[in-house]
């Protein structure tokens, strides 16, 4: 008796230190994270605007979608849900996402097994990589701004000096070519980051198996099908993962690269315009809200589709 | 006829020279242990067997065709790995069959295979589960039987027991060793740097230092007829005395080699008079430690009980038939 006592003691204690250490992040989190985001929520249901957020009033579901009607029998959606520039910037941010995630996979996957096999140099090759990943967005950006621009851009001159092209191209002023050019650009960026996630799943696979595969006479090809492939596959969801959540959410390089196009503006160019540049607050933070909503819908999806290991349970 | 034949092989990485002008003969059906202290090249060796490891030097021969340039899945070997190297995310079955398929036969006949060798090892319960899902031992059975279902000529083990607890090793060594009695036509070739292991395993023994072959032989002529001290002091347990100084000038040597277990020990008479050191009792034999005066430290064994104890006088009188005598170089004098 006097036992479970003691370890229900000791339990509760434990409990309790365990509280303890989580508390200042949880705290944390609080302050930075989920108070913002209930005021960005809240916000959504009233008429704030800008130089009004103190006297905000309800508003109900107004941002998102009202039939306002004309009192002879017809009436027209407002609202979010019913805005055409809303939808395409849903499209363009998930088409952003699909197109710069895959094409950062099999470019990450491809360098990173390169990488991962030994040559002279590797530890520079390594590092050098990184470097794209390591300019900040905004630098890199105006950067290849510069390189891209129509009149004094060394991507024209030189796709005009080899005959590629006879015309200069306006690749970030052209609505054909804007989105091709900042899906470009980031992936150039973020390839290095995709390559070392990946690379540091390949260093996992014990190198033995390979040893068993030659004996097997397996050919290079199965054996990355068969072994490597598998094996690295949790790593590159996860890598994959992260790399969508930050594709979806995706600004710096629209913003800077192409600034108002219809034929890039992601969800959060649309949030941060209605938010600051229009003067519609609540709308903009009713974008916001959505914005929050789309991202946790795929990545939940994404999750439970490939049954991703989480916990590390598995592995 | 051999099956295998290494003709002055050596190995160099860069520059240094890890074997060294390797000549070896094994026959069909012969179980071979490579055994020397670590990072004598034993893994190396059988390495460039399995076409692992480039042969830098020499000739290399499997039923009497060249290999140096063959590939590793077409030299009719198997290898049993210190890790077991399965894939860890394919089921037993799987794991057992992949080499199997490549070679491309037909699904009825892979599983044929599988079952046989699954049975033949005791694991035919396992065969849907992972890796993961088993214990040290039952994983080293499943990457014996994945060698098994290649149907090799040639059988190598780089360290099988190593990574297995006391128990478990004896008892797969006795596995083993039935294994290497079950396939009579296949050769098996096995890596170790325990004595014990080659000594239970071997028809013959290669004991490997430094990059040579220090002696070829049966476990009985390596015990009784060491060809140098080197072989004299890793083969045999507890390890032979080597004494210098007065007993060995005495007859001519630079070294005296006796094993503990050819001294035989007395409460009152003897050639040499000492004090017990230590004893060590595990209930088969004792092994008594005795400071010999005017030769120093020797390690005797006697069978069963023995009631010395620390600091008793003892006397002990070595087997002359036994002796050991070995030159300034560690070869061996004819006595
Ligand atoms: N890839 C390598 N490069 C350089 N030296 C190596 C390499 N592999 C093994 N060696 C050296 O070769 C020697 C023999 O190694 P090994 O065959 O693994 O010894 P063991 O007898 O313990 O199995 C060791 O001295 C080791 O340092
Ligand atoms: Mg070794």
């Amino acid at each position: 008796m006097s036992k479970t006592v003691q370890k229900s003691r000791l339990s509760r204690s434990r409990t309790r230190s365990a509280w303890l250490f989580l508390a200042p992040m949880l705290l944390t989190l609080a302050i930075v994270a989920a108070w913002p985001l209930g005021r960005t929520i809240w916000f959504s249901f009233t008429d704030a605007s800008l130089d009004l957020m103190g006297e905000a009033r309800f508003v109900g579901f107004r941002n998102y979608l009202e039939y306002v009607a004309w009192g002879d029998g017809e009436g027209q959606y407002y609202g979010l849900l019913a805005d055409a520039r809303w939808w395409r910037s849903v499209w363009n941010t998930i088409l952003f996402a699909v197109v710069s995630v895959s094409f950062e996979t099999v470019f990450g996957l491809i360098i990173a097994l390169v990488l991962n096999q030994q040559f002279r140099g590797r530890g520079l090759v390594r590092a050098a990589v990184l470097i794209p990943w390591a300019i900040p967005t905004i630098v890199s950006a105006k950067m290849w701004a510069w390189m891209l621009h129509d009149q004094f851009g060394i991507i024209n001159d030189m796709l005009q000096t080899i005959g590629l092209i006879a015309e200069p191209i306006a690749w970030t002023a052209s609505p054909d070519t804007a989105m091709v050019a900042v899906l470009m650009v980031d992936i150039w960026k973020t390839t290095p980051f995709m390559a070392l996630l990946i690379l540091a799943g390949l260093q996992m696979v014990p190198g033995d198996i390979y040893e068993a595969a030659k004996l097997d006479g397996v050919p290079p090809w199965r054996v990355f099908r068969k072994i490597t492939l598998p094996l690295i596959m949790p790593a590159v969801l996860v890598a994959v993962v992260f790399r969508a959540l930050d594709a979806l959410r995706v600004f710096d390089i629209v913003y800077v690269l192409t600034p108002n196009t219809d034929a890039t503006r992601t969800m959060s160019v649309f949030a941060r315009e209605n938010l600051f540049d229009y003067d519609k607050f609540a709308y903009g933070s009713a974008a916001s809200t959505l914005l929050f909503l789309v991202i946790a819908l795929i990545t939940i999806t994404f999750i439970m589709a490939t049954r991703m290991d989480l916990e590390g349970k598995r592995s | 006829m051999a099956t295998v034949e290494l003709k002055n092989v050596s190995k160099s990485y860069g520059t240094v020279e890890v074997l060294r002008d390797i000549n070896l003969e094994l026959e069909q059906g012969e179980f071979v242990v490579f055994v020397g202290p670590s990072g004598c090249g034993k893994s190396t060796l059988l390495r460039m067997i399995a076409g692992l490891e480039d042969i830098t030097g020499g000739e290399l021969r499997i039923d009497g065709q060249p290999m140096n340039d063959v590939l590793p899945a077409k030299r009719g070997i198997a290898m049993v790995f210190q890790s077991y190297a399965l894939y860890p995310h394919m089921t037993v079955f799987e794991n057992m069959a992949f080499g199997l398929e490549q070679a491309r036969l037909n699904k009825a006949e892979i599983r044929e295979r599988v079952e046989k060798a699954a049975k033949m090892l005791q694991i035919e319960a396992f065969l849907d589960r992972k890796p993961k899902q088993l214990s040290g031992g039952q994983r080293q059975r499943v990457a014996i039987g994945r060698a098994i279902t290649c149907d090799p000529r040639v059988f190598l083990f780089d360290e099988p027991l190593s990574n297995l607890d006391a128990a478990l090793r004896v008892d797969t060594r006795l596995e083993i060793a039935s294994l290497g009695k079950r396939l009579p036509d296949t050769t098996m070739v096995y890596v170790t740097h325990d004595q014990v292991e080659a000594m239970t395993l071997a028809d013959r023994i290669v004991v490997l230092n430094g990059g040579i072959v220090e002696q070829v032989g049966t476990p009985m002529e390596l015990y009784e007829r060491p060809a140098s001290q080197f072989v004299a002091g890793f083969i045999g347990s507890p390890r032979m005395n080597f004494l210098n100084g007065t007993v060995a000038a005495a007859h001519g040597a630079e070294t005296y080699g006796i094993r503990p277990e050819h001294i035989s020990l007395s409460p009152d008479a003897g050639d040499w008079r000492g004090r017990v050191i230590l004893t060590e009792r595990l209930g088969s034999d004792t092994f008594v430690h005795v400071e010999v005066d005017g030769v120093g430290p020797v390690n005797v064994r006697i069978e069963g009980r023995s009631e010395v104890h620390a600091n008793d006088e003892v006397h002990l009188t070595p087997d002359p038939a036994s002796v050991h005598l070995f030159d300034a170089k560690g070869r061996p004098i004819p006595g």
